[in-house]
């Protein structure tokens, strides 16, 4: 034949790839077990917010109808303002993550201001998760975006503002450089005179 | 209550100590239960002898909800690789949540041809592996970042790691039964405990070992550990392993969810934070004998200690008695296996002098585990996570261990 050991690996390599990728998207199931999901039971379950807004619902408020919500359900555990705690200190800490006492908080750390509804939804209030109506989510979102000097108290954070709200942090984070340490091994062992026979 | 009773320390292995026991043993009655008396009758699922005493550790000395805290493995009192499910570390996020397992589904979706809902007996008639493999939570060891913390015990430093076998179906048969795109990059998988916990885990390791886990250990999954199914991720942090997984949603870009930004994200010292840092790196512990045991003197100790890493196998594990000045290589107990907690064991004569006691640990891909404090002169001492440094005990003269890295 006329075909090189070499070319044949790389015709069979490239024929493996491009039977991977067939196969994922096209094959038809192996096992035929599941069955498809009904349009509500999906619904009820595809609650992940997009940075770009896609899955939030139509709604809105401003901090100014939002405080209510934030005094009456997140008040206990997040303090008057956002900063007293006893639980996750929610604002202030802009500026400080340089420094030997950084603050994490929504206002100097979250990058993107539809985490912090899609996290209402999800988890808040920490006893009562999925308790608060969809006007309440904004309206504690709107809140607690104004606590951190980032909304008006008056603006409307809504399905179309929330996704352009500019978080003070959105350009923070890096991908995983690692292994940043650690490699090549270092010196040689002493031999293992001490090793047990 | 001291909490000396919930651990032994009276582990020592010198041998003038073994003799004499032995030689107590000799004088006195031959001890035991009494030959006269029946022993208890079999029973339908057993339980440790009552004299063990060994059990997670809780911090009740916290401000945060314990549905929300985590408990440790109790590292010095636990033998070989695998760690038994009573014991296995907890971390939860808003509880444990009570899931009859004939009402849980598992739903894949998005960027898929075919939707599919899985109810348990689906995922059981498929074909399945089990496989042993480590856990560690990110948040491991996290204590020691501001160059040593003052906690007392290998269990309260490193008691977040535990190695069990799991048995499952590979994510790649799941995604392959619905089509899933290929170009697609990200996959999220969601909890369904009350904080519906969610991670954006890169396709690509859902197609290298990702599986989604019903059995470990051999019996179903316990429910602290995600009851009755759960996302395995081996090598990857604990918290991208979601518990009680109800949804995959195949995607083109994560979610950004507050776990991946907000949390199980790394804050360097130039205020810039590592996002998707998934992979724990090589990292060993000598957990016998460890702060809060005391030797009796000077005399024939067995050093042992357990070795991990989330990028492959443990190749080569190294003990010193100097602080690091010099290192002999131990012993590798086998099996050692792929992403899984690798026994080691080193003879040791003590001379009865100060030692600084540590072990480190070279994975197959050549990478060593560093000091801490290298480790900081980079990430400094606000990361929070992926704390792989050496471990070093200081072994006082009189016996007594304590935390060296506090030097």
């Amino acid at each position: 034949m006329a075909i090189g050991r070499r070319r044949l690996a790389s015709i069979a390599f490239a024929g493996i790839v491009a039977f991977g990728a067939v196969q994922l998207r096209a094959q038809s199931p192996s096992f035929g077990v599941g069955r498809a999901p009904k349009p509500e039971e999906l619904q009820a379950i595809d609650i992940d917010i997009a940075p770009d807004g896609r899955g939030l619902p139509p709604g809105g408020s401003t901090a100014a109808a939002g405080k209510d919500v934030y005094t009456r359900r997140c008040e206990t555990c997040h303090g008057p303002t956002g900063k007293e705690g006893p639980q996750d200190v929610l604002a202030g800490g802009q500026g400080s993550l340089a420094t030997s006492r950084p603050q994490k908080t929504i206002g100097s750390y979250w990058p993107y201001a539809t985490t912090l509804w899609d996290y209402i939804r999800r988890a808040m209030p920490f006893d009562h998760p999925g308790t608060l109506t969809t006007g309440e989510i904004y309206g504690a979102t709107a809140y607690l975006l104004f606590l951190n000097g980032i909304v008006g108290e008056r603006d409307v954070v809504d399905e179309t503002t929330l996704p352009r709200v500019a978080m003070p942090n959105r350009n923070g984070f890096v991908p995983d450089p690692r292994p940043d340490i650690g490699r090549p091994a270092p010196a040689k062992s002493e031999p293992a005179q001490r090793k047990p026979k | 209550m001291s909490t000396d009773s919930s651990r032994s320390r009276r582990w020592f292995l010198g041998l003038g100590a073994a003799w004499s026991a032995a030689v107590v043993a000799c004088r006195s009655r031959v001890a035991g239960p009494d030959p006269s008396l029946l022993g208890a009758a079999v029973s339908p699922y057993g339980s440790r002898s009552r004299f063990e005493k060994a059990v997670r550790h809780v911090n009740q000395n916290t401000k945060v909800p314990l549905q929300e805290a985590s408990s440790r493995t109790p590292l010095h009192d636990t033998y070989g690789i695998i760690t038994p499910s009573s014991l296995h570390f907890e971390r939860h996020h808003g509880g444990v949540p009570e899931i009859d397992p004939a009402t849980h589904t598992l739903t894949i979706h998005g960027l898929v041809e075919r939707p599919l809902v899985f109810t348990m007996a689906d995922l059981k008639a498929l074909p399945s592996v089990s496989r042993i493999h480590f856990l560690e939570c990110s948040g491991n060891s996290g204590g020691e970042w501001r160059g040593g913390s003052g906690e007392t015990d290998v269990q309260r430093i490193h008691g977040l790691t535990s190695c069990s076998e799991w048995t499952g179906v590979p994510v790649s048969t799941l995604l392959r039964e619905c089509g899933a795109h290929a170009d697609a990059a990200w996959v999220l998988a969601e909890g369904a405990d009350a904080c519906k916990l969610d991670r954006s885990i890169p396709m690509a390791k859902m197609l290298d070992d990702a599986m989604v886990v019903y059995g470990q250990n051999g019996e179903p999954l316990r429910p602290e550990q995600g009851y009755p199914l759960r996302l395995l991720l081996p090598g990857f942090e604990g918290n991208a392993n979601v518990k009680w997984l109800r949804r995959l949603k195949v995607m083109n870009q994560p979610a950004m969810s507050r776990e991946e930004t907000s949390k199980y994200t790394d804050l360097m010292p130039d205020g810039t934070a590592r996002q998707f840092t998934f992979d724990l790196e090589a990292k060993s512990i000598i957990t016998r004998p460890s702060a809060g045991d005391t030797l009796r003197g000077a005399g024939q100790y067995q050093v042992t200690g357990i070795a991990w890493t989330g990028r492959g196998s443990v190749a080569r594990v190294e003990v010193t008695t100097d602080g690091g000045a010099t290192w002999i290589e131990a012993e590798l107990q086998t099996p050692v296996l792929r992403r899984a907690h690798t026994r080691f064991h080193w003879p040791w004569t003590w001379d009865g002098r100060e030692a600084l006691l540590a072990s480190r640990c070279t994975d197959d891909t050549g990478y060593t585990q560093p000091p801490l404090n290298d480790l900081i002169k980079i990430r400094g001492t606000n990361s929070q996570y992926h704390n792989n440094g050496i471990q070093t005990w200081k072994v006082a003269a009189n016996g007594t261990i304590t935390n060296g890295n506090r030097a």
